[in-house]
């Protein structure tokens, strides 16, 4: 790698180029907990991270306030859904706490 | 009508010289290293794919090595749709590249023909061996071909199971093409359990849909195996709203119950072989068991299911080997890709904590299966699991079920345009 960068212009993009790749690879690791195993339980529908590819709503941006609110509203029926209801009313108010803030670190690292 | 081989089926698709590039290519990635500790996952479904990309997403420093022997994969989800021209196979296929540019996993395109878990190793059918520390298998299912007399792999290229997504679903989307209006067509579904349990009333809808649309006068007839089916009240009120008189169905108990199979006249015959059923495409969904790999190595139990430790989905056989997706048995856990998805995540968390010597979390499962009754009608079954006091996943009590059977037409369309959404979801989450 040093060596590509000591040549010239266009080596040294394409260096920066791998270098960024390879970072985006290397993240770091990260925490295995009972929020991480339930969020990770939401990424089948809503996308990795709760960013969607398609036509379920995101939720990798939401605030760990309104994701909680959110949650407990599907729970006890008062905001209406299709299915997120049946999957709310398998939480406790603790594990909506954790996963909530979980997404909320995730956006404070950046991913 | 003639089988049509893979080889012929990825030429249709006009991908197969990039593929044969990308296996050699991907022959030249065995892991080297000895300091990383190293996973071999074996298949590259949605549990193996998830389980590999996981694996890296929740630790960088293992070397992940998955093993798959097709460069190209088609989703069962989805399958159902091609048979009414909703989809297309192409919008079906899924590859790896992203799992080893994106996430650093070392896909290696062979067969996997033993496994040693004495000395941690994998052979593959070119006679090289692999290395692992923690081995991932996930070998989906295979057929338990002539537990219907005369149904074995050579009569599933005249009457198509189409329970593996590929050549088998195109040979059945073309008989149905060919077929005249007016004639019938025969689904018969297994016992449980099974891969996809929804999965054959939704094919029964698809292939509804489109006889209605093209050959109205024709009909399906349903010889189940079983007494019920999944979400049967539902698809049973959709059928009579959207398919009114096209669709009979018969329980094992009241003649369902198929015996035996003649491909050369497309005759299935129930009531221990008394009575026939002629059909114009008949479509026979065999009794199934762990996928060959994990049955050769010994890891299945007398029914033919892989039995794990359902906290961390180690085999009870094998200590080093975790079996994870529809081989695997574990509690109330349905047989779909939705719980492969979330078991290899579990797997990835599970393997990852002992790496790094911290406590595995219990483990949390949920299941979303979609099927759609029509383009503008789709219906769900969720649950979310846990472990109970004996070790075993159950379903939450009070959460999950299925889609109400009283909702109106808006909750129908939401959920066949979230069906969709579900596919992307998971197929990203999957394999990008």
């Amino acid at each position: 790698m040093r060596k590509l960068i000591t040549l010239n212009k266009a080596a040294y993009c394409a260096a920066a180029g791998v270098a960024a790749l390879l970072s985006a690879v290397a993240i770091q690791a990260q925490e295995i907990s009972r929020a991480s195993i339930i969020a990770s339980t939401c990424y089948t529908c809503h996308g990795t991270y709760g960013i969607s590819p398609g036509t379920i709503p995101s939720i990798g941006d939401l605030s760990a306030e309104r994701m909680s609110n959110m949650l407990k509203e599907f729970r006890s029926g008062q905001r209406v859904s299709t299915v997120m209801g049946r999957h709310a009313s398998g939480y406790t108010d603790d594990e909506i706490a954790e996963v909530s803030q979980y997404f909320s670190n995730l956006q404070k690292r950046g991913k | 009508m003639a089988g049509i081989s893979r080889r012929d089926f990825v030429k249709l698709l006009g991908t197969g010289g990039a593929m044969s590039a990308l296996g050699l290519t991907g022959c030249e990635t065995v892991p080297k290293s000895k300091a990383a500790p190293r996973v071999v996952v074996v298949g590259g479904g949605f549990g193996g794919a998830t389980c590999a990309k996981y694996l890296r997403i929740y630790d960088p420093s293992i070397n992940v090595t998955l093993i798959e022997q097709n460069t190209s994969f088609f989703t069962c989800p989805g399958s159902n749709w091609v048979l009414a021209g909703l989809r297309k196979m192409e919008d079906l296929s899924q590859n790896y590249s992203a799992l080893s540019s994106k996430h650093g996993v070392n896909v290696l395109h062979g067969k996997v023909t033993a496994i040693d878990p004495a000395k941690r190793t994998v052979t593959l059918s070119n006679g090289k061996s692999v290395e692992y520390d923690r081995l991932v298998l996930s070998p989906g299912i295979d057929f338990r071909w002539n537990a219907i007399e005369g149904y074995d792999e050579a009569a599933s290229q005249v009457i198509p199971h189409a329970w593996k997504a590929g050549p088998q679903t195109v040979l059945l989307h073309k008989q149905l093409q060919a077929m005249q209006d007016g004639g019938t067509v025969i689904v018969c579904p297994p016992p449980m359990p099974f891969r996809c349990p929804p999965g054959p009333p939704e094919r029964v809808s698809m292939i509804a849909h489109y006889l209605k649309k093209e050959k109205p006068r024709s009909k399906i007839l349903i010889l189940d195996a079983k007494e019920g089916f999944s979400k049967q009240d539902l698809f049973m009120d959709a059928w009579n709203e959207l398919y009114p008189g096209m669709i009979e169905w018969v329980p094992g108990s009241k003649g369902g119950l198929v015996k035996r199979v003649d491909p050369k006249t497309n005759t299935v015959y129930t009531n221990d072989g008394m009575t026939s059923h002629k059909g114009d495409v008949i479509n026979i969904i065999p009794p199934q068991r762990a996928g060959e790999i994990a049955t050769a190595s010994g890891l299945t139990n007398k029914e033919g299911w892989c039995p794990v430790n359902q906290h961390t989905f180690e085999s009870l056989m094998a200590p080093g080997v975790y079996v994870i997706g529809d081989s695997s048995s574990a509690g109330a856990l349905p047989k779909s890709g939705h719980t492969a998805n979330n078991i290899a995540k579990m797997t990835a968390a599970s393997i990852a904590a002992q790496f790094r010597g911290v406590k595995i979390p219990l483990p949390s499962i949920v299941n979303t299966c979609y099927s759609l009754v029509g383009p503008e009608y789709g219906i769900s079954i969720a649950a979310v699991y846990r472990l109970d006091e004996k070790g075993e996943l159950v379903g939450i009590k009070g959460a999950g079920g299925v889609s109400p059977r009283t909702a109106g037409s808006m909750q129908r369309t939401l959920e066949a345009r979230f069906a969709q959404g579900w596919y992307s979801g998971i197929t990203a989450d999957t394999f990008s």
